[in-house]
């Protein structure tokens, strides 16, 4: 593989939640996380609420700082070998919170704006360029453009979004939850403008949803996260149709059911997940796994290699390894 | 106008005529003459463009607009009471005890300032007059009831310092705190992740029976909806375009957007193709045009789709479509689907 363009090396990151001194008790949120994203390709990132992965994105785009591990841009460490300002140009993000990321007094027009005029843009063109990607995203700039945030919709307000983060022209955008509020029809335009710039500009995604269907519909490959760790991950369609990892298996079981003669009668998964203070030794999983036999609880499970580019890790797999 | 009846007579929510418009230039009309009722213990879910008006209508059962640049005409029954009348102690009453919502974006019903357990115990003592412990004690029980993992510690969390989708539980147990008659459930699941949300899914359904609770909910999500309601709204520029029961409306959409909306399913599409979505965009809320809204963008539109009022088609059992062509589109897909 050439090299990648944006690359995770062992991220960490863990939050103070309590104590003092020695009894001092951190939520470890994100654990000895690693990937690679080769330029043009779409990663998507699915996991059980309050896995972790809002702070893997923050992480990734440096908008938090990691306690150990690195994020390289084509190569350069991010930080050391490049300057923050550069990659910011290059690498955007689109919040899971609509609301907060835009800030209340500022028109929508100058909100998308804004990127363009602090990287140098004359006043004029930034708003031209805002105006032609409001209406990309389906918001007519002429009704849309002179309004404040508490005045749109939630799916008007996360086009908005969106077009914010395009106006920066950047390489990568990191997708938290960016179609969440959208209705079908203007979830298809949406995706369907975010596979057409990744096709004009060859584009680089982190799509992260709990949409189980849109990520399947638009990503290379997927990962999957639990409890601050990477469960799984591989190509699209063999996670989909041959997952590896339970957690996986119990995650594309719960997708709702669309006949109303046959709803869901019981959770696939069920218990809570363990608490992130203080996780399970072993597999963090296996407190839950409806599958777990003698080595889940001793020992953490290594990344088993179960196809060509399929990781999951977990022991069922360390005998199939040999095979593949 | 034809509302949208529920079998039963004594009805918990009953809509007729509401409209809202903001003021502005140009102003917004973001809902026009929406006419409903809602039965104690019914599940409504509604689906519709984003834009098309739900969560404002949501707002207006619970009188959350900004008054001084809100217009609302029409009726709105809540529980028997006139709710566009209520002021001052009624109205809070009102909120929060008789009728609470679950809000799409979480940062609108958390205060930031205060914690998780402050919240929802604040919220008891004043609609039920609990003490603080027996408040606190409540509190636990709630995040309990709606799976929030390690619920003891995260009574004293901030809402930053909770994941997206805690934040939307906890705000669900916010709503559910003081056993409301009516939930407006605003896209509550949309944060979750499959394993919690048909959790969740199934935990609301469990209450809404115990409980007798009704439940207004909005989702974009086909199957959520299928999931918890007994009947589905469709709604497109302000206005409600189809209803009927469940079934029908998933199998037989009559209405031209209800049927361009299921069709936009990802459910089946080859992985990054190019997606079907309903053309062009919604008309400007101000000026909608005569008859149908939704006929600029329509295949099927012919001069009588500019008829004002629209003929409106009844299908029996609160089903109906406001589309001149709904009798002749449901012959048609039977035409297909048996051919
Ligand atoms: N600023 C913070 N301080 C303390 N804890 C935090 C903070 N931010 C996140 N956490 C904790 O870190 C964990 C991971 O949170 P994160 O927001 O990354 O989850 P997520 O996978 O994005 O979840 P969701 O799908 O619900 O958005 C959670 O336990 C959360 O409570
Ligand atoms: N305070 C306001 N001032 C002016 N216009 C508003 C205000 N609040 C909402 N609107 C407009 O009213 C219309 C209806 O908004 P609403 O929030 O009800 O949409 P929605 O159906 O909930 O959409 P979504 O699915 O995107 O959440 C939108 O076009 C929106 O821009
Ligand atoms: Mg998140
Ligand atoms: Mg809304």
């Amino acid at each position: 593989m050439s090299t990648p363009i944006l690359s995770a090396h062992n991220l960490v990151k863990h939050f103070k939640a309590g104590g003092f001194g020695a009894a001092r008790k951190f939520v470890r949120a994100v654990n000895d996380v690693s990937f690679e994203l080769a330029s043009g390709e779409t990663l998507g990132v699915v996991g059980e609420s309050g896995c972790g992965k809002s702070t893997m994105a923050r992480l990734l785009v440096q908008l938090l700082t990691p306690d150990s591990g690195e994020v390289h841009y084509q190569g350069k460490v991010v930080g050391r070998e490049l300057p923050l300002k550069a990659f910011r140009s290059k690498v955007q993000m689109v919040f899971q919170d609509s609301f907060a990321s835009l800030n209340p007094r500022m028109t929508m027009i100058d909100a998308v704006a804004f990127g363009p005029t602090v990287h140098g843009m004359s006043r004029s063109d930034a708003t031209r360029k805002a105006q032609d990607l409001l209406d990309r995203v389906g918001l007519d700039p002429s009704r849309f453009g002179g309004r404040y945030a508490h005045e749109l919709s939630g799916g008007q307000r996360q086009r908005v979004n969106i077009a914010r983060a395009l106006a920066f022209d950047p390489q990568v955008i990191v997708l938290d939850e960016a179609v969440s509020a959208l209705d079908k029809s203007v979830e298809a335009q949406v995706l369907n403008l975010l596979m057409d710039l990744r096709r004009e500009r060859g584009l680089t995604y982190v799509f992260i949803s709990h949409d189980l269907n849109v990520v399947r519909h638009i990503s290379d490959r997927v990962m999957v996260m639990y409890l601050g760790e990477v469960a799984e991950i591989g190509p699209v369609e063999s996670l989909y149709s041959a997952p590896c990892h339970p957690y996986t298996q119990a995650l594309l079981a719960a997708m709702p059911s669309l006949d109303p003669d046959r709803r869901t009668m019981e959770a696939p998964l069920a218990g809570d997940p363990p608490n992130p203070i203080d996780p399970p030794q072993g597999c963090r999983f296996h407190t839950r796994c409806s599958r777990v036999f003698a080595p889940c609880s001793a020992q953490a499970p290594a990344q088993h290699k179960v196809g060509k580019t399929h990781f999951a890790a977990c022991h069922l797999n360390s005998a199939k390894e040999h095979v593949a | 106008m034809t509302p949208f009846r529920s079998p039963n007579d004594t009805p918990l929510v009953r809509v007729r005529d509401l409209s809202v418009r903001f003021a502005g230039t140009p102003p917004v009309h973001a809902v026009n003459s929406v006419s409903f009722d809602l039965a104690p213990g019914e599940v409504l879910g509604i689906l519709g463009e984003s834009g098309s008006g739900k969560s404002v209508t949501l707002k207006t059962l619970l009188r959350l607009l900004p008054e001084r640049k809100t217009r609302i005409t029409g009726q709105v029954e809540v529980d028997g009471q006139d709710v566009l009348a209520l002021q001052g102690r009624a109205l809070a009453d009102h909120r929060g005890g008789v009728a609470s919502m679950i809000f799409q974006d979480p940062s609108l019903a958390l205060d930031p300032v205060y914690t998780i357990g402050q919240q929802i115990a604040e919220t008891v003592i004043r609609h039920d007059g609990l003490s603080k412990s027996d408040a606190m004690a409540r509190a636990l029980e709630m995040l309990e009831i709606v799976r929030i993992p390690s619920a003891k510690r995260r009574l004293a969390n901030y809402p930053h310092e909770m994941s997206g989708g805690m934040r939307q539980r906890a705000m669900i147990a916010l709503a559910l705190a003081c056993r409301p008659k009516l939930l407006l459930a605003d896209e509550p699941t949309t944060a979750l992740d499959a394993t919690v949300q048909i959790q969740i899914l199934l935990l609301l359904r469990d209450l809404q029976k115990e409980l007798g609770m009704g439940v207004i909910f909005v989702t974009h999500d086909i199957g959520v909806a299928v999931e918890v309601s007994d009947r589905l709204a469709v709604m497109y520029a302000g206005s409600f375009v189809e209803t009927g029961s469940v079934k029908d409306v998933i199998r037989d959409a009559r209405h031209p957007y209800s049927k361009g909306l299921l069709a936009a399913n990802l459910v089946g599409a080859a992985p990054g193709t190019r997606l079907d979505a309903v053309p062009g965009a919604p008309p400007p809320l101000n000026a909608l045009p005569e008859g149908c809204s939704f006929a600029p963008r329509c295949a099927h539109a012919e001069t009588a789709c500019s008829m004002s009022p629209l003929p409106i088609w009844n299908g029996g059992n609160g089903r109906w479509a406001r589309c001149v062509q709904a009798s002749c589109l449901g012959a048609l897909a039977d035409a297909e689907s048996t051919s």
